[in-house]
């Protein structure tokens, strides 16, 4: 190689912290400027938390609604940005081969899916606060303890939706994928002990939301914030998810349209 | 480091080798054993009708597509295995979409900047590829000629070595066409090599160095521009007064000349000064006066016609 062709490669290096942070903030940007995409991911969790306090209509167990509220809205927010605003907008920059574009860019796919997370992260840290100061101060809720534990199962149940989001969103088709994620995330409201006692719904139905990622993180994050520690069975339930999202994603994941 | 090894088998001088290239999707064959190399610097247009196989071959160099049997190597490199070197050298234009559909030019001109090292200012590309005043309009919402000269400024925002524009013109008025041009060729100026595909002859004609014909997944053809059109009869016509004695004048060329419609004649011979010496003078004997006169080549659309005349489905 030449002096010449070495100093072209060496100036070409990728600027690969800039690159991730830009290109974070460009899918931050994205996440924030459709205006559905904020009804799922603030209005629905909000509106949920806010009503649902006020106007005690559905059984909440014998606490008062917000404390019973709060895992759950956090768990809503958690799935509404980590799968369903990311499953959707990633499926569509697939369907108009943004992420063949961003393939022929010296962005790496790491960087890309770090961007994407940061994204997120980003997003859901605005959400989490937002859920904590309304529950604080208009509310009047006190959590009994968990606040260490409770951002980390936060995370951890952000990595988890975010994976299965980006599963999705690489496997099916960009309209497959709506309708998947918006149908799914109802069901998930339903059965995963969010709104109202799981204990309301039949037997089998509240055991299959528990399984399922918005129940197991909402009754880890429900036993963080009442101060009785880390809930293994729930939380290895995330993890498991987790894990099966990422290893079939990477295997299926597709980048073209 | 492993760069300078590979570097140094690369034959200098070459951009882009693609030998023995070919790619089936699903049973069918896209390309069947394409050789094809273009170098430093060199222009060169991949012309054929749709379905050809042009996309599929630029997708290789890309490290976008598997070859099922040849290689390829872009600056002497794997295009799939040395992406970390190529792409930042790599620019690229896709046929169609590419960008976020809710973001704005303004906005991913500067994401794409920030991929590279030195890149070029966003802002003025904005101004050459005429979107200052759609700077804060969505993608989505973009005409379709907007939509073409965004994704060229972004192919260009990293000052590429290595170019690739897939169809960059389709669907753009006859303005924007020219002013396309005129960037494509000020980064020929700069010794930028550039691939082109497209199925418009006079583009190629514009700003191809060489030209490579591909038909059914096949390299065909492949030259300069003169060189594939002088393979074709070479020729001089010209227009003068219907009814010419052709006997004389033939004699006085030493090769036949027809007359194949009135006042239109052809000479069938190479276009020699002598040729054209004695023409004139032959013409000037007799007080003719040459009303017209055409030298050499027939066009690329002869030559092309000709050689995919088989499957003719050649856009307009």
């Amino acid at each position: 190689m030449t002096r010449a062709a070495h100093d072209t490669e060496v100036a070409r290096t990728t600027p690969i912290v800039r690159a991730t942070l830009a290109q974070a903030a460009m899918e931050l940007r994205l996440l924030v400027r459709s205006a559905e995409s904020l009804l799922v991911t603030l209005g629905i969790p909000l509106g949920v938390l806010v009503f649902f306090s006020v106007v005690d209509v559905l059984p909440t167990g014998d606490r008062s609604p917000v404390a019973f509220l709060v895992p759950g809205v956090l768990a809503i927010s958690v799935v509404a940005t980590g799968l369903v605003a990311v499953a959707i907008q990633t499926a569509f920059e697939r369907k108009y081969a943004v992420l063949k574009r961003l393939g022929g860019t010296p962005l790496t796919r790491g960087a890309f899916l770090i961007a994407k997370g940061l994204s997120v992260a980003a997003l859901l840290l605005v959400q989490t606060v937002l859920v904590v100061v309304v529950a604080v101060a208009g509310l009047g809720w006190q959590p009994g303890g968990g606040l260490l534990l409770a951002p980390l199962l936060v995370l951890l149940g952000a990595l988890t939706s975010t994976a299965l989001g980006l599963l999705l969103a690489g496997t099916l088709r960009a309209e497959a994928t709506l309708a998947a994620t918006n149908g799914l995330f109802l069901v998930l409201l339903v059965i995963s002990g969010v709104t109202f006692e799981a204990e309301a719904l039949p037997a089998p139905l509240a055991a299959l939301g528990a399984l399922l990622p918005m129940g197991a993180l909402r009754n880890a994050l429900d036993t963080a914030l009442s101060g009785e520690g880390l809930a293994v069975e729930a939380t290895l339930v995330l993890v498991a998810w987790g894990l099966a999202a990422v290893v079939v994603g990477s295997r299926r994941f597709r980048w073209e349209p | 480091m492993p760069e300078a090894a590979i570097d140094a088998a690369a034959p200098s001088g070459t951009a882009i080798a693609v030998r023995g290239l070919t790619k089936r999707y699903d049973g069918l064959v896209a390309v069947a054993g394409l050789d094809l190399e273009v170098a430093i610097g060199e222009t060169m247009a991949l012309l054929g009708p749709n379905g050809a196989g042009k996309t599929t071959t630029v997708e290789c160099c890309m490290g976008y597509r598997i070859p099922d049997e040849g290689t390829v190597r872009v600056l002497g490199h794997d295009p799939r295995r040395d992406r970390a070197v190529l792409a930042p050298r790599t620019g690229l234009m896709l046929q169609e979409g590419g960008v976020y559909p809710h973001a704005y030019p303004e906005e991913v001109l500067r994401l794409f900047a920030a991929y590279y090292r030195a890149p070029r200012d966003p802002e003025e590309l904005l101004q050459r590829v005429g979107l200052t005043g759609s700077r804060r309009t969505r993608f989505r919402d973009l005409s379709g000629g907007q939509k073409q000269r965004l994704s060229l400024a972004l192919a260009l925002v990293g000052r590429p070595d290595v170019l690739y524009l897939d169809e960059p013109t389709t669907g753009l008025d006859v303005a924007a066409r020219r002013s396309t041009w005129e960037l494509i060729e000020e980064l020929q100026a700069d010794g930028v090599t550039v691939v082109l595909t497209t199925h418009l002859l006079d583009e190629a004609e514009q700003l191809a160095d060489r030209v490579a014909i591909i038909d059914r997944g096949r390299l065909i053809a492949q030259g300069t521009l003169s060189e594939l059109t002088r393979a074709e009869h070479p020729r001089v016509t010209f227009a003068a007064r219907p009814g010419l004695e052709l006997a004389s004048l033939s004699s006085a060329l030493a090769v036949p000349v027809t007359e194949p419609s009135a006042g239109q004649y052809l000479v069938d011979a190479d276009n020699e000064p002598e040729l054209l010496v004695r023409l004139s003078a032959w013409l000037a004997d007799r007080g003719e006066r040459l009303e017209h006169l055409h030298t050499g080549t027939s066009s690329l659309e002869d030559v092309f016609l000709r050689l995919t005349t088989d499957d003719v489905e050649v856009a307009p």
